[in-house]
């Protein structure tokens, strides 16, 4: 893999590594009384481990010219590989946290396993290692194709890939170690955001830089959506990380917004990066990868340009609909309602689409697991996106709000659609990776898909009934006019539905391991000459077809 | 309008430029006002400033995720002011840098949970809740018992949350350090500072009955026991409302 670089190239990641050592040297020294210093000492035994990998392949000679004029497929392997091993440690965590609201002392005395370390290392797990190692993995081979142009150069994808996976690590570990700033899906601390910034910044001028050399006069919807994904996101995480630093030498910030601005801009984020992390960026590959996979085109184009647009305007307005009844203004709290229904409009929009496109694919459908993949996301992302606008009514939030309701309703969107759209991704590029026929069993991909359906079944029964009778209990009153039931009574009524999530939790979690296996098992019976790389279908008259590389 | 469209898609910079004009629209008109609208967050004179002990109290709830189980956010409904207390104001959490309203309520909400129980009762709790909550699924955290509080550093907290905002004067920064220590150990000669620059009705104890060692246990109880008692605001809605 290595070798396919340049010796420029191997110059240049080397440099970058040196830097990257000094930066962990830095941090080291700098943070030598805080829990920086560890994550600078981790930074920095990164570094150097690269440093010695890559000054030991320097000799290597140049690959052949040929390479230009193929796709560079490397990164996206390598992604589609950690965003699996996200997976499984995500999912695993996950369980783990549900089986502690059954068991609450298997924290043994240990601050790192107790519930709130390990819950944003759940969430950051899947959210940023699973789904986002599989956004950039996948948006690398469909920009690639849709535009007929190999990525610019072969250094910036790495840069991105491994840039972002060290913001993840950092992010786990810091949690482990009490480092968080207790935003919810925005926990990493000012040096880790830092750090994203700069890897987004190269990342979309990656993208930009692919796109203007595409052979295709139009730009794909799918790159419309992965393009959305990517700056939104740059501008959510920006603005919602301001923060001043204790000082240089700390891990602790502070927030440069307060009380209700802060509780605005904190749900403006995170609903957005339920938008743009996990539904722009997610349909975008619906977008490639369900109509090539059913060898049917996008139903409808003009669907796609009014649930593109109304989804990235709309948006944006919802997020307050997190504060219904709260001490936020009122006028922002109908402002966020009033969108958040509209909103249902272009989603379904977009999940009728995909839906539409399988019209005349049907038996497709039925015989092939991994469309019933895509099929499942797109049925899941139209229930989810129906749910979330349902909740976002004020009546339908003061029952639902705070109660298990909505941690079901992000579960149908996470498991259901977002986990889904990315299983049924991953079982098709693989075997176009790497060049195979198919996936190693197409029995285990069956079994994948029954045990997500299953697991994600009883994950979403079990907290909508957790959830709504939560909610019932605290409002109800007895005859006398006094609250019916103290909040212990209603925490010992979720015990049955806590036990059966952790289950569901556990299918799924052992569907994303049989998933792995056979993953491994299709990349192992690889034969050796499929080192060839993939080159787009040969044009008329044999004119070059592929942008070449620089 | 379709082929419009048709001739945008065929332009990065264009597409570019036009998501970021679309997308920012939401996010102005919602946000941008709640920081110049006078009313949006209540007066509130006689509020008082965290004491760096609290301040130290509060990190630690953040740093344990108590806010992943427990909202500080009464909502302006019925039930919740009777089962939690008078709804929450804005202004409440004017110093909340971040905020800590929460999302879920795997357990209750504690926006006004000062001064519910003793110190014991939290040392206890904090320490395995279920010896005092049986069926309680709340996590023990025994450590924090064991743990001295890192102090040195507080008037470097202290100046930061000043500059995003929060009014610590030149000597509450100062004594940063000490204020701490002396909150939880009222016979010592620290004592006296801490009533003198944060008012009279500061809690000074040994929040976790030890009053030679300063333990993350005595931060963090100390910042329970003012949770909801900054300012008595919410107690008299009305007068707020009228400013
Ligand atoms: C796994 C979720 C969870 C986490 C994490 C959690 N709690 Fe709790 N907490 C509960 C539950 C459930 C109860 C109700 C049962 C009880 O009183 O123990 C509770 C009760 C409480 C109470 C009593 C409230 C009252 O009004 O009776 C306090 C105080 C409290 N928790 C503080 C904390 C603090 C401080 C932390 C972080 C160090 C924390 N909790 C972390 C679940 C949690």
């Amino acid at each position: 893999m290595i070798g396919q670089l340049t010796k420029n190239e191997r110059q240049n990641a080397l440099a970058i590594l040196i830097a990257m050592a000094v930066g962990g040297l830095v941090m080291t020294i700098g943070g030598r009384n805080s829990l920086l210093g560890v994550h600078g000492g981790l930074v920095l035994m990164i570094a150097v481990v690269g440093i010695f990998a890559m000054t030991a392949t320097l000799k290597l000679p140049d690959p052949a010219e040929d390479r230009l004029n193929a796709y560079y497929d490397d990164p996206t392997k390598v992604g589609i590989i950690i965003s699996m091993v996200w997976a499984v440690a995500g999912l695993f965590v996950g369980d783990w946290i549900a089986w502690l609201l059954v068991f609450p002392d298997l924290t043994f005395d240990a601050a790192w396993a107790s519930f709130g370390r390990l819950r944003p290392v759940h969430t950051s797990g899947v959210i940023f290692g699973f789904g986002g190692n599989a956004l950039i993995a996948t948006s690398f081979y469909v920009v690639q194709r849709t535009c007929r142009a190999r990525l610019p150069d072969q250094v910036t994808p790495w840069f991105v890939l491994f840039g972002y996976n060290l913001f993840c690590v950092i992010a786990a570990t810091g949690y482990l170690m009490g480092v968080t700033q207790s935003k919810e899906y925005a926990e990493p601390e000012w040096y880790a955001d830092l750090w994203l910034v700069v890897v987004w910044v190269v990342y979309f001028l990656l993208y930009l830089r692919t796109l203007s050399r595409r052979k295709e006069p139009h730009i794909y919807v799918a790159n419309w959506y992965y393009m959305a994904f990517i700056l939104v996101v740059a501008v959510l995480h920006i603005v919602n990380n301001l923060a001043v630093p204790v000082s240089f030498g700390s891990e602790k910030a502070y927030s440069a917004f307060s009380g209700v601005q802060d509780a605005m801009t904190q749900w403006w984020y995170g609903h957005n990066a339920v938008a743009f992390f996990l539904t722009a960026g997610f349909l975008g590959m619906l977008y490639y990868y369900l109509p090539v996979r059913a060898g049917r085109p996008i139903y409808s184009y003009r669907m796609s340009i009014i649930s593109f647009w109304g989804i990235t305007f709309f948006y944006m307005w919802a997020g307050s609909h997190h504060l219904h009844y709260t001490a936020l203004p009122q006028w922002v709290q109908t402002l966020g309602m009033t969108f958040s229904v509209m909103l249902l409009v272009p989603s379904w929009a977009s999940a009728g689409n995909a839906l539409m496109t399988l019209n005349g694919a049907w038996d497709k459908v039925r015989d092939d697991a991994t469309l019933r993949f895509m099929f499942v996301a797109a049925v899941f992302y139209g229930l989810s996106t129906f749910e979330g606008s349902f909740m976002a009514i004020r009546a339908v939030n003061s029952l639902s709000h705070y109660t298990d309701w909505t941690v079901g309703h992000v579960h149908a969107g996470a498991l259901g659609w977002v986990a889904m759209i990315t299983f049924g991704a991953i079982y098709a590029s693989v075997p176009w990776l790497w060049k195979q026929d198919r996936m190693y069993s197409a029995k285990l991909v069956e079994v994948h898909f029954w045990l997500a359906v299953a697991g994600t079944l009883i994950y979403v029964f079990a907290m909508w009934n957790s959830g709504i009778i939560q909610g019932l209990m605290w409002r109800t009153y007895n005859d006398s006019g006094t609250l019916a039931y103290s909040f212990i009574e209603s925490l010992v009524a979720m015990r049955p539905y806590y036990i059966a999530r952790a289950i569901g939790g556990l299918l799924f979690l052992l569907g994303a391991l049989v998933g792995c296996y056979n993953i491994w098992m299709t990349i192992r019976m690889a034969p050796r000459e499929s080192a060839k790389a993939d080159r787009p279908e040969p044009g008329a008259a044999g004119a070059p077809v592929l942008q070449p590389g620089e | 309008m379709f082929g419009l469209h048709y001739r945008l898609e065929r332009k990065a910079i264009g597409l570019v430029l036009a998501i970021i004009g679309v997308s920012s629209i939401g996010g102005l008109v919602e946000i941008a006002p709640l920081f110049t609208i006078h009313q949006t967050v209540e007066d509130a004179p006689n509020m008082r400033v965290y004491t760096p002990l609290e301040v130290a109290g509060r990190n630690i709830y953040i740093r344990e995720g108590c806010y992943a189980c427990h909202s500080q956010m009464i909502r302006t409904l019925r039930d919740e002011v009777e089962r939690y207390g008078p709804y929450s104001l804005a202004v409440e959490s004017k110093y909340d840098h971040p905020m800590l309203w929460g999302s879920k309520r795997t357990g209750p909400d504690i926006a006004r949970l000062g001064g519910k129980y003793s110190d014991a009762w939290h040392v206890a709790h904090l320490i395995n809740p279920r010896d005092v909550v049986k069926e309680s699924i709340m996590p023990g955290y025994p450590w924090l018992a064991r743990t001295s509080l890192a102090s040195e550093d507080l008037g470097l907290h202290l100046k930061a949350l000043r500059r995003v905002g929060v009014p610590y004067t030149d000597e509450m920064i100062e004594h940063a350090s000490n204020d701490a220590y002396g909150q939880s150990a009222p016979d010592s000669s620290a004592a006296e500072g801490v009533t003198k620059r944060y008012g009279e009705a500061t809690n000074v104890r040994a929040f976790d009955g030890n009053a030679g060692r300063l333990t993350e246990m005595d931060a963090l109880v100390a910042y329970l026991q003012i949770l909801g008692r900054l300012t008595d605001a919410a107690t008299k809605p009305v007068a707020s409302a009228e400013k």
